[in-house]
C-alpha cells in the first residue's frame, strides 16, 4: 500500500500514511457551521427587486403612485359629487368655500361635503373632476402601453426570430413608420377618426368610451409600437444564438413555443423597463391632445382638457390651472423616476 | 457615402409620399369633409369648389392633381375664410420659424453647458442640482410650462404684458419652447461627456501634459457632441409640435396656433396642407441630421 502511493509532483493531496489517528481532532460545531450555505441563492428578479428597494427615489415614486391610485379608486365613492353633476348656485367657488345655499344647509344641521378644490364655472366639484381626469390619464397611459407592448412584442419577435428576407421586409416597414412624424400623424388621425368613427360605433359599448379615446388607442396601435418592435428584435437576434435555443429546436419545439418559453423570458427586463417608460410618454401625448381639444370627449374630464379650460379664467382662478397641471406633473414625474429606477435595477449592462 | 446619401434621400421621399397619401385619403374619408358633397353649400359655391379641386374626377386623379399643385406652391384655399393657404403659411411660418430657431439655439447652448457641467462635477452638488431640475422639466408637458410661465411672469410678477403680441412676447414663448429640448440635450451631453472622458485618448492627452481645460474642451467635448447631433432631427419635430400649444397660449399668430385653430374650426383643407408642410420640414430635418452625423463621424455605420 505504502509503496503504491504515488504523489503527483504538484498535488495538494496529503499523504495520510504519515499521520496516525491521534493526530486528528473532531471539528467543533462552530467549524461545522462554516460549511453551511448561508446566503439564499437569488434569482434575477429578486436581485433586481433588492436593488430597486435600495433606491429611495424609486420607492418614493411607488408610494406616491399607490397613494394616487387609491385616491383615484376610492375618492368617487366618498365624495358625493359626480364629475358632471352641477351643484346649483355654487359656481366659481374657491377651495373649501361654500355657496350661500350650502351655508344655509350647514346652518340647518345638514352635512355638506366640502369642495376641496372649489368648483368650476358651471358649479361642478373640481376635486372630483381632477380625480376623474387623473383616472382617464392613467388608464390611457397604461392601456396604450399594453397595446404598444403586445403589437411590438409580436412583430419584433417574429421578425427577429425568423430573420432573413422576412426580417428585411418587416424592418423596412418599421423604418418607414419610424420616420413618419408621429405627433403630426396622431393629430391628423385623431381629427379624421373623430369624424368617421362617430357613426360606426353609435349604440355600441364603445360609444361610452368616446370616439376620441378610441382613436387615441388606434393611433397608438398604428404608430407607437415601432420602437418597441425594434428593441425586441435586437434582443432576440442575440438571444437566439444561445445553445438552449438550438437544443429546443433539436427536440422539435414549435417556433411559437420557442419564442414564448425560451426567448421572451430572457428579454423580460428590457420589456419591463421600456413599458414602464412608455406609460408617461403616452400620458404626455394624451394630455397634449386633450389640450388642443382632440382628447377625451366632454363632459368626461382629462387633465389636459381641464388645464385648457382653466386658461380662460387663469387670472381669477389660478388654482383651476394649477391642480390639473401639478397632478399631471406628479404622475409623470413618479412614473419617470420609477422607470429610471427599474432600469438601474434590472439592466444587467449597468449593474456590472 | 454617396450610396448612403442616396439611400437616405430615397427613404425621405418615400416618407413624404406616404405622409401625403395618408393625409389626403384620410381627409377624404371624413364624412362632410372638405371634398364631400354632403356638405351644405350653395350650388354655385359647390360648383366652384368642384372645379377648383377637380371633384368630378376619380380620387386617385384628384390626389395626383393635388400633389402637382402642392409642388407648384398652390396649397388650395382655407375652408373657413377662403384665403389662399399658401398666403396663410407664408405669413405665419416666419413667426414660428423665428421662435423655433431661437428656441433651438437656446436649448442647444444651455443644454451643452449644463450637461458638461454635470459631467465634470459628477456626484457633486452642481450635478445633483442640474439633474434635479432636468428631471422636473422632463415631467412637465409643454402646455404646463407655457401656462405656468404666463401665469407667474405675466400675471403674478407683471414682468411681461399678458395678452398682447408685443415685442416682449418673443422672450417667454422662446424660453418655454426651449425647456424640454434643453433638458434632453443636457442628459445626452452628460452621458456622452462621461463616456468621452473615460476614453483612452483622454488619459493619453493628460499623460502628455495637455492642460486640463484643453483636455476637456478639445478632446472631451468635441467627441461628446457627436451624439447630440442625432437629437437635432427629433428636436425640430418636438419644437414644431410644442410651438402649436405655446403659440396658442401666448396668443401668437404663428403657424402652430393657426394649425390648432384649424383643428378646432374643422378647417380640413388648412389641416391637410399644414400637416404635409410641417411633415416635409420634419423629414428634411431628419435627413440633414442623418447625413451630417455620418459626415462628422466616419466610424458610424448606419446601414
Amino acid at each position: 500500500m505504502k509503496e503504491n502511493f504515488k504523489k503527483a509532483p504538484f498535488s495538494a493531496q496529503v499523504d495520510l500514511s504519515k499521520f496516525s489517528m491521534g493526530d486528528f481532532e473532531k471539528a467543533t460545531d462552530d467549524e461545522k457551521r462554516q460549511q453551511d450555505v448561508m446566503g439564499e441563492s437569488t434569482t434575477f428578479f429578486k436581485d433586481g427587486m433588492r436593488r430597486l428597494k435600495k433606491n429611495p427615489l424609486a420607492m418614493g415614486s411607488i408610494l406616491i403612485l399607490i397613494l394616487l391610485v387609491l385616491v383615484i379608486l376610492f375618492a368617487p365613492l366618498i365624495v358625493p359629487y359626480g364629475y358632471d353633476d352641477i351643484v346649483k348656485g355654487s359656481a366659481n367657488l374657491k377651495p373649501f368655500y361654500y355657496s350661500t345655499q350650502e351655508l344655509k344647509q350647514i346652518a340647518a344641521g345638514e352635512d355638506v361635503f366640502p369642495h376641496i378644490f372649489g368648483t368650476d364655472s358651471l358649479g361642478r366639484d373640481y376635486f372630483i373632476r381632477v380625480v376623474y381626469g387623473a383616472r382617464v390619464s392613467l388608464s390611457v397611459g397604461i392601456i396604450a402601453s399594453i397595446i404598444v407592448l403586445i403589437i411590438g412584442m409580436v412583430y419584433g419577435s417574429i421578425s427577429g426570430y425568423l430573420g432573413g428576407r422576412v426580417d428585411l421586409i418587416m424592418m423596412r416597414i418599421v423604418d418607414i413608420i419610424y420616420s413618419l412624424p408621429d405627433m403630426l400623424l396622431i393629430i391628423l388621425l385623431s381629427v379624421v377618426l373623430r369624424e368617421t368613427l362617430i357613426n360606426a360605433i353609435k349604440g355600441t359599448v364603445l360609444a361610452k368610451l368616446g370616439v376620441n379615446m378610441i382613436s387615441l388607442f388606434i393611433v397608438f396601435g398604428l404608430l407607437y409600437w415601432v420602437s418597441m418592435a425594434r428593441l425586441i428584435r435586437g434582443q432576440i437576434l442575440t438571444i437566439k444564438q444561445n445553445e438552449y435555443v438550438l437544443a429546443a429546436q433539436c427536440i422539435g419545439t414549435s417556433t411559437a413555443r420557442t419564442i414564448r418559453k425560451h426567448i421572451l423570458p430572457n428579454c423580460l427586463s428590457v420589456i419591463i423597463i421600456t413599458t414602464a417608460l412608455q406609460v408617461p410618454s403616452a400620458i404626455f401625448t394624451e394630455s397634449y391632445l386633450s389640450f388642443i381639444s382632440l382628447g377625451v370627449s366632454a363632459p368626461m374630464p382629462s387633465l389636459g382638457s381641464l388645464a385648457n379650460e382653466a386658461r380662460a379664467g387663469m387670472q381669477t382662478y389660478p388654482e383651476r390651472l394649477l391642480f390639473p397641471a401639478l397632478t399631471i406633473c406628479l404622475i409623470v414625474l413618479a412614473l419617470n423616476l420609477l422607470g429610471d429606477g427599474l432600469r438601474d435595477a434590472f439592466d444587467p449592462k449597468l449593474s456590472r | 457615402m454617396t450610396k448612403y446619401v442616396v439611400k437616405r434621400v430615397l427613404l425621405a421621399l418615400v416618407t413624404v409620399v406616404v405622409i401625403s397619401l395618408i393625409t389626403f385619403f384620410a381627409m377624404n374619408a371624413i364624412p362632410g369633409g372638405p371634398f364631400n358633397k354632403e356638405k351644405a353649400t350653395s350650388p354655385t359655391v359647390q360648383a366652384q369648389l368642384e372645379a377648383r379641386y377637380n371633384l368630378d374626377k376619380p380620387l386617385t386623379t384628384q390626389y395626383v392633381l393635388y400633389m402637382k399643385n402642392l409642388v407648384k406652391g398652390d396649397f388650395g384655399v382655407s375652408l373657413k375664410n377662403g384665403r389662399e393657404i399658401s398666403d396663410i403659411i407664408g405669413e405665419s411660418f416666419p413667426i414660428s420659424g423665428k421662435l423655433g430657431i431661437l428656441a433651438s439655439l437656446i436649448a442647444i447652448f444651455t443644454g451643452i453647458v449644463l450637461g458638461s457641467t454635470a459631467a465634470l462635477m459628477r456626484n457633486k452638488w452642481p450635478d445633483r442640482l442640474i439633474i434635479f431640475f432636468i428631471t422636473i422639466i422632463t415631467s412637465m408637458p409643454s402646455f404646463v410650462i407655457a401656462t405656468l410661465f404666463l401665469y407667474f411672469f405675466c400675471m403674478k410678477l407683471g414682468w411681461f404684458p399678458a395678452f398682447s403680441a408685443g415685442e416682449n412676447m418673443t422672450v417667454l414663448p422662446v424660453i418655454a419652447l426651449s425647456m424640454s429640448p434643453m433638458a434632453y440635450i443636457t442628459r445626452l451631453t452628460k452621458t456622452s461627456m462621461l463616456d468621452a472622458l473615460g476614453q483612452d485618448y483622454i488619459r493619453t492627452a493628460k499623460a502628455k501634459g495637455v492642460s486640463g481645460l484643453k483636455v476637456i474642451f478639445v478632446h472631451g467635448l468635441r467627441n461628446a457632441l457627436i451624439p447630440v447631433i442625432t437629437y437635432v432631427g427629433p428636436m425640430v419635430a418636438g419644437i414644431l409640435t410644442g410651438s402649436m400649444v405655446v403659440e396658442s397660449i401666448f396668443n401668437i399668430g404663428g403657424l402652430g396656433s393657426k394649425f390648432v385653430m384649424a383643428i378646432t374650426n374643422r378647417d380640413y383643407t388648412l389641416i391637410m396642407a399644414t400637416t404635409i408642410f410641417l411633415a416635409v420640414i420634419m423629414v428634411l430635418a431628419n435627413l440633414i441630421t442623418d447625413i451630417v452625423y455620418k459626415m462628422v463621424d466616419p466610424r458610424i455605420k448606419l446601414d
